[in-house]
Parts: C-alpha cells; sequence; structure tokens
C-alpha cells in the first residue's frame, strides 16, 4: 500500500513538472525595443548626473541629456574626440587665458518643451557649483566635481540668451574636455518635482531619448526623442530597455535565452560560443587602463624606488594574460596605447623580461633571499574591473620567477573606492604598497588627475603621491598651450616620463567587449567609453 | 496563553536593542564614514561638510544612534547615500520581491521535505529510501548558486523553457508571463529547506513508527492512511518549528541565488549596500531583517505552544 502511494506521488511530481515545462518563454516586445543588460548593480541615477562610473555616463548621460560638449561617436577605426554638443562653438581668450566664452546652440528645447538658453545653463551650472542656490544638489555636485572642472568660484556668468562664459582656476588649454560630463536638465521640471530625489522619478533633458519608468535595481526606460536637436541624431529606435545585471554568467544566460539583446562584458571564455551560436561580439580598443597604482608615500614601499617600479613592470607575462582574457584586452606598456602619437618614445619598452627585471631588482638591493615585498589591494569586482581575481593571481605567479613576493588584500569595491580618496598611508590603504583600480584614460584631463603632485591625495587623485618636478613644469606648460599642436608636443614628453618613472604598474588596455544578437544594427564600437545609441535599429 | 506571548514579545525587545547596537557599532568599527563613498577628494570641503551633515555624520556618535534608533523605529530609514532615494522604499520593495520568492520556496521545500522524508521512513532500508535520502542529502550539500547556474543553463540557455533572470512584468504574480520568472529562483531556493526539514521528518517518522501507540492503531483495524494522519500529526510540530527558522534565512541568506538570477530581493539589496557602502541601506537591511527573524521566532514558538502546551509552562 506504501508503494501504491509513493507510485501515485511519484506520477503527480513528474506531471507538475511536465506541465511547467509545456509553456516556452519570449516575452512580447514592442517593435523597435532594444533591451540592454548593463553590468551596472543599479540603474544609473537619473537626475542628470549619472553614478555608477562611466558606464552610468554611456547608458544614463548621453541619451537622456546632453552636455556643453560631446564625443564624436560615430567612426571606431580612430580615437573618439570631442564636438560641439549644447555649445555650438567656443573660444578660450587669447589676452586671458583663463577665460573661455561659449556659444550655445539655439532652439534647443528641453524635453519639456521649455528652452535650453543661457539661463537654464547657469541654473544648472549653480546646482554643481552654487552651495547656496534651492538647486544645490550635494551628492550630485560631489560626482560632477570628483572629475575636476577647473572652474573659479563664481568662474560663470551669463553674457546673453545664447553665451555664457567660464572662468578656470588657471589656464587650462583642455577645457572643452572637462565639460564632456556635465548634463543639462530643465530647471521647470525640477521645480515641479520639488527636489532630486522626486525628480529623478520624473527626469526632463534634451537628450535623443526621453528617461522613462523607472524602476530603481529593476530596469530603466529610453524612449526615442523625435524632436531631438541633432536631426541626424534622433534615434532609429522606439524604446532601449536598460537592465542592471553585474553578474557576468547572468547576463550571458540572459542573451542566450533571448531575454535581451546585447550585453556588456561577456565572460572572455564565453566569446567563442557566442560567436559560433552566431552572435556578434565586438571587441575594439579605448581608453582604458587596468594598472597597479604604486603607493610611494608608505615608509618602507619596496615601489618608493624607481628600478623596482621598472622591474616591475619588466615582469607582467602581458601576452600571457591577453591569452587568459581571450584575447578582450591589450597590453598596456604606458599611460597611452603604443599607437598613440602621445605615447612617444620612452627609453624603457616593457616586455616580459624576467632577466632584466632581476637585474634591476638587485640594483635597487633586492635578491635571492630578499624579495621585494608588496602587499596589493584587489577588489572582487567593480567597474572597469574586468576579472581583478584571476587576472592578480596570474601576476602574482608571473612575478614569482623575477623576485618579487606579492600578497594581496582582497576588499569589495565600496572599500576599495574609499581607500584610493584616502591617503596611502591611511587606515583605509590596510597597509596596501598599490591599488588596483582601473582607471579613465579618456582625455589628458586625466593624466592631470591622476599624476599632478598637486592633486596628490586626500586633495586630488594621485593616490600613489608620485611627484617629478619635470612632469609637473611640463603638465602645467601643457596647460598653458596656446595650439593643440603645442600641447601635444609636451604631453608626448610627459607621457615618455610616466613611462620610464613608472608611477603605476601598466598592465593591460580593456577591449571594451559586448555581444549582441545579430539582429542589432547599426552599432558603432568607438574608441570611447561611450557608446551613440542613436545610430542602433532592430529589423 | 497570552501570558506567554507577552513574555515571548517582552524578551524581543531586548534582543532587537542588542541587535541595533551591534549593527551601528560594527558599522562604524569600518575605517572612514559612511559619507566617503560619495565624496571624492576633489570635491570642495564645504560640500563634503554638506553631504556629512546631511546624514548626521557631524553629530557625536551617541547621538547618531540614537538618531538611527528613531528613525528606524518610525519606519524613517533616511535616504540612500548612493540613490539619494528613501531607504524605506527600497528596502520594502526588496522585501516584497524577496517573500515572492521565499514564500512559494518555503511551502515547495516543507512539502517536498515532509513528503520525500515521510516516503524515506516508510519505505526503511528500501531502495526508495535510499533514492530520497540522496535527493534530501543533494539539496543541502549542493551550493544553491551551482545548482541555480546549471538550472539556469538547461532550463533558459539550452532549452528555453523558463526565463533565467528577472522579475518579468510588475506587481503580484498572477500570469504566466510573471509566474514562469519565478519557478526557476523557487526551486532553487527550496532545496536547502527540503533537504533540512526531509531528514528532520524521516528521524522523526522512524521513530514514531516504533512507537507503541502505532501498532495499536494498526492493530485496531485502522486503516494505514489513518495511521499515516496520526504520524504526521507527531511529527509535524518539530518540522513547522524548522520551517520557520529556514524561513528566516531565506530572507536574508538568498543572496547568492538573488544574484544568479538577477532578483532585486533584500539578500541582492544587502550585497548591493555592501558592495557600495551605502551604511543606511546596509544597516536598515540587516535590522529590519534580524527583526523578520526574531518575529518569526515568536510565531513559531507561539504555534508550537498552541500545539504542545507543555511548551508553555
Amino acid at each position: 500500500m506504501t508503494q501504491h502511494w509513493t507510485g501515485r506521488c511519484i506520477t503527480g511530481f513528474v506531471s507538475m513538472a511536465w506541465l511547467g515545462l509545456a509553456a516556452t518563454t519570449g516575452p512580447a516586445i514592442a517593435q523597435g525595443t532594444l533591451r540592454i543588460a548593463m553590468t551596472a548593480s543599479d540603474v544609473p541615477t537619473t537626475t542628470g548626473v549619472p553614478n555608477n562610473g562611466f558606464e552610468g555616463v554611456r547608458f544614463m548621460g548621453f541619451t537622456g541629456f546632453d552636455a556643453l560638449v560631446m564625443w564624436d561617436l560615430s567612426k571606431a577605426d580612430k580615437a573618439a574626440d570631442i564636438v560641439p554638443g549644447l555649445a555650438e562653438s567656443w573660444r578660450q581668450d587669447a589676452k586671458d587665458r583663463k577665460k573661455w566664452v561659449f556659444k550655445l546652440r539655439r532652439n534647443v528645447r528641453f524635453h519639456d518643451g521649455t528652452p535650453f538658453d543661457a539661463s537654464a545653463a547657469i541654473w544648472n551650472l549653480d546646482r554643481t557649483f552654487k552651495q547656496d542656490s534651492k538647486q544645490f544638489d550635494a551628492q550630485g555636485s560631489a560626482i560632477n566635481r570628483g572629475r575636476p572642472a577647473y572652474i573659479a568660484g563664481n568662474g560663470y556668468r551669463k553674457i546673453d540668451d545664447s553665451t555664457i562664459e567660464f572662468t578656470t582656476v588657471r589656464p587650462i588649454s583642455y577645457f572643452p574636455y572637462v565639460l564632456t560630463t556635465i548634463f543639462f536638465v530643465s530647471p521647470t521640471a525640477f521645480e515641479k518635482a520639488g527636489n532630486w530625489a522626486e525628480f529623478a522619478k520624473a527626469p526632463v533633458g534634451t537628450g535623443p531619448f526621453k528617461v522613462a519608468n523607472f524602476k530603481p535595481r529593476i530596469s530603466v526606460d529610453l524612449l526615442k526623442n523625435p524632436d531631438y536637436w541633432d536631426k541626424n541624431r534622433i534615434p532609429k529606435l522606439d524604446k532601449v530597455v536598460l537592465f542592471p545585471m553585474p553578474e557576468a554568467n547572468t547576463r550571458l544566460a540572459a542573451l542566450r535565452s533571448g531575454q535581451v539583446d546585447w550585453i556588456e562584458v561577456p565572460p572572455p571564455d564565453s566569446i567563442d560560443g557566442l560567436k559560433k551560436a552566431g552572435y556578434a561580439v565586438s571587441i575594439n580598443s579605448y581608453p582604458h587602463v587596468w594598472p597597479w597604482v604604486l603607493n610611494q608615500a608608505k615608509p618602507g614601499s619596496p615601489f618608493r624606488d624607481v628600478k623596482v617600479r621598472q622591474a616591475l613592470n619588466y615582469c607582467v607575462d602581458r601576452a600571457g594574460l591577453v591569452t587568459l582574457l581571450n584575447g578582450t584586452a591589450e597590453p598596456s606598456v604606458g599611460f597611452f596605447k603604443k599607437t598613440d602619437p602621445r605615447f612617444g618614445k620612452p627609453v624603457n619598452e616593457y616586455k616580459f623580461d624576467p632577466a632584466l627585471a632581476k637585474k634591476l631588482l638587485a640594483e635597487a638591493g633586492y635578491g635571492s633571499g630578499k624579495p621585494a615585498k608588496a602587499k596589493i589591494m584587489i577588489s572582487t569586482s567593480g567597474s572597469g574591473q574586468m576579472l581583478p581575481l584571476p587576472m592578480n593571481e596570474f601576476l602574482q605567479q608571473s612575478m614569482k620567477q623575477c623576485g618579487f613576493d606579492i600578497t594581496f588584500e582582497v576588499v569589495e569595491w565600496g572599500t576599495m573606492l574609499v581607500a584610493f580618496r584616502a591617503e596611502p598611508t591611511a587606515p583605509q590603504a590596510v597597509n596596501s604598497d598599490a591599488i588596483n583600480i582601473s582607471l579613465v584614460s579618456s582625455d589628458v584631463s586625466m593624466v592631470v588627475r591622476w599624476f599632478f603632485s598637486e592633486n596628490s591625495t586626500p586633495k586630488g587623485s594621485n593616490w600613489g603621491h608620485w611627484k617629478n618636478p619635470k612632469f609637473d613644469e611640463l603638465l602645467l606648460k601643457m596647460e598653458s598651450a596656446t595650439s593643440q599642436q603645442e600641447a601635444n608636443q609636451h604631453l608626448t614628453k610627459m607621457h615618455e616620463t610616466l613611462v620610464d618613472e613608472a608611477p603605476w604598474l601598466w598592465i593591460v588596455h580593456d577591449g571594451n567587449p559586448r555581444a549582441m544578437t545579430k539582429t542589432v544594427q547599426g552599432f558603432v564600437s568607438a574608441q570611447a567609453w561611450f557608446v551613440d545609441l542613436t545610430r542602433v535599429s532592430l529589423p | 496563553m497570552w501570558y506567554f506571548i507577552a513574555r515571548r514579545v517582552l524578551y524581543a525587545i531586548p534582543i532587537l536593542l542588542g541587535v541595533s547596537l551591534m549593527v551601528f557599532l560594527l558599522l562604524k568599527l569600518v575605517p572612514g564614514d559612511a559619507a566617503d563613498i560619495m565624496i571624492p577628494p576633489e570635491a570642495p570641503r564645504e560640500v563634503a561638510a554638506m553631504i556629512r551633515a546631511r546624514f548626521g555624520l557631524d553629530q557625536p556618535v551617541h547621538i547618531q544612534y540614537l538618531r538611527w534608533l528613531q528613525s528606524m523605529a518610525t519606519g524613517n530609514f533616511g535616504t540612500s547615500i548612493f540613490t539619494n532615494q528613501p531607504v524605506a522604499s527600497e528596502l520594502f520593495s526588496a522585501l516584497s520581491n524577496t517573500f515572492m520568492i521565499a514564500i512559494p520556496a518555503v511551502i515547495l521545500g516543507f512539502s517536498c521535505g515532509v513528503l520525500l522524508g515521510t516516503l524515506a521512513a516508510l519505505n526503511n532500508g528500501t531502495w526508495l529510501d535510499k533514492l530520497f535520502s540522496s535527493v534530501a542529502i543533494a539539496g543541502v550539500s549542493l551550493p544553491h548558486y551551482w545548482v541555480g547556474m546549471v538550472l539556469v543553463a538547461i532550463f533558459a540557455v539550452v532549452h528555453n523553457v523558463l526565463p533565467g533572470q528577472g522579475m518579468g512584468p510588475e506587481g503580484f504574480p498572477a500570469s504566466w508571463e510573471q509566474i514562469k520568472h519565478l519557478v526557476l529562483p523557487v526551486v532553487t531556493l527550496s532545496l536547502i529547506p527540503m533537504g533540512v526539514i526531509s531528514r528532520l521528518v524521516r528521524a522523526n517518522v522512524l521513530e514514531i513508527l516504533s512507537m507503541e501507540f502505532v501498532s495499536a492503531l494498526s492493530a485496531k483495524g485502522l486503516r494505514t492512511r489513518q495511521v499515516l494522519l496520526h504520524i504526521m500529526k507527531n511529527a509535524t510540530p518539530s518540522a513547522l518549528a524548522l520551517m520557520g527558522l529556514q524561513f528566516g534565512y531565506l530572507l536574508g541568506g538568498s543572496i547568492l541565488v538573488e544574484t544568479v538570477f538577477n532578483w532585486p530581493g533584500s539578500g541582492s539589496l544587502l550585497n548591493l549596500a555592501i558592495f557600495r557602502r551605502d551604511i543606511p541601506v546596509l544597516s536598515a537591511i540587516i535590522l529590519v531583517l534580524a527583526t523578520i527573524f526574531v518575529v518569526i521566532n515568536i510565531l513559531v514558538d507561539v504555534l508550537q505552544a498552541l500545539i504542545d502546551p507543555r511548551i508553555r509552562r
């Protein structure tokens, strides 16, 4: 009798399972809807100051909003450069190099129909730079000012309805580049919302897409703005849905099961399978560096000695690492890529040369029985961090044969960010000799941000406190250059110093991998941190 | 009975106060303060000071604790440092999403666990016992995030019959479009309760089967189905107690499953808060989960006392 009951139960279970599987997947999707799985763990803030790093700017910056200066993302074969955005032109004052005049584009309207003009632009700048303004957004301000804008106190004013003037703290030849991540929103919409938390629920910008259906941690919609001011960039798609999906295997499964059309950063070992299964995989160069930022402030750190820093750079099997990453990265031997004209001709051409590394270490006083010991802070994951655990383990093995004894302090991404913002000898650094944190090399302003001695933490983002008077002198000359050619000449020499002095361990440049279904048309993998979704279409 | 319930509730107050103090102090031990994650070094000091003042971080620690406790008690959990959104709305939305998978997972795990455990005990020593016991041990032993990935690979990627991630359309799961998003996470989450309860029920039923009253019932001529009912009645209280605990674990301990299935629940929110050092969210969610755990324990205590009057003494 018991056996009889058992048999009934098993039959019941099998029937239930069968019924469950009888149905198929495939949610109804509006035509022209592109579904993207981001690596971000949340929907980036929709207030016009996106968080979640440059991925946030990629998907929640240039989509719903515009900046005065934008990036030309239409070409895949050369590094992206800036183009006019909400400002149609700009010029630096020939007499007072700290002054810049920006002519604003006329006839641009926010999604709510109100005009974008100089008053709206000043209102938006007050949001970030004027603490006593009612629209001051402390958290947004911290993000915007975290990427230095070099705008002096009260350093902007309206000249007329379509002209504004900026004053910078010192002559900054690359000033337009630093304006590319300051986006503009509708003052009227903010007045209606009352505060930024409410504004985030129904944000209003001028961008090619309108932000809608903001569902924190789930998704957000970008709807086509048919009235976009740049008629060449009116989106071909009706809608883009963004999903935060931080787990790489989940993104992969979502793509392969048809839940999304596009994923950012597929796992490297899935690339071949995706290609075989008919998916398009895009890998292209872009300005990204995955380095170790070396601590030169900590007493006793081996990286205070330039010979040790150079030895470290000669002890990385970059080709092996690229193989480990299935070709989704390229070797890095400097801040800029070797093909970049600004790379210059440094004395040191780093390659995997354990013999030379050992020689340099010996000159620095290390050798058999006395390895160069260093503790590196690494994260489990994070924005642009690629695959930090296996990559660092690979490096650890590679470096052992040269005489380095590397250990790791493994932390969460948030803990690493806090450590990177504190002094390198502060408790947050947990006595680390380096931090493995991926950093942006999108334009010259980033060179200043990471390496200028005056930007040493806690004042700026030169975490390692590297200081080189020759570099600083060249930097100030580059900043006050009167032509692009002159600026590039100084920049090239600066870069040569960076390579030879090796304040960072140059490891790899990420290849910006993404995978999508073959139905996604018109995508251009620009050599930039950003993408232009207006070009993309679906059949 | 009322005295028993009142006593249990009163016990919970010092427990929750202790938990709140632990949570607050442990998070204070982390180097730096809660606002550091939002303040890049380039931000002017005045902006940093504004952010710190906004989150009350410019106050002495004991004042910060009391204010935090007050906000927790009044249900105003403050604002997320990272998203600038009210913590309460993020937290309750996450909790409701977790309930959506945890409740069916516990029901499924409990039903399957009781069924497998009972069948294993009734077929003690046979191949069926070995089979069901193996299933139970596998449920407890296999890492459920791994099982989740395998299920996704089979049902979402290879056969494409069930979605592998996300919640699908919003709202209470009433349509098949919504329900099918529940299937894989619920099955994955139910494995541990199923395994644990199955092992317990098997042992209990075996013990009850050896009791004299079972032989007496059979000797009286009761049918097997009726005997089984008596056995189950005796085995249920301990299984219920375990189910309560398992439900508590699922609410906070589903981080890995929610990550694999990209399910925006409380485990995933907890993970996210740790990842981006969002201390207001982190402290609120830990305290709320602890409170839920305490409440579930009280409910289980009361339930057991109702079934077994000896416990009330």
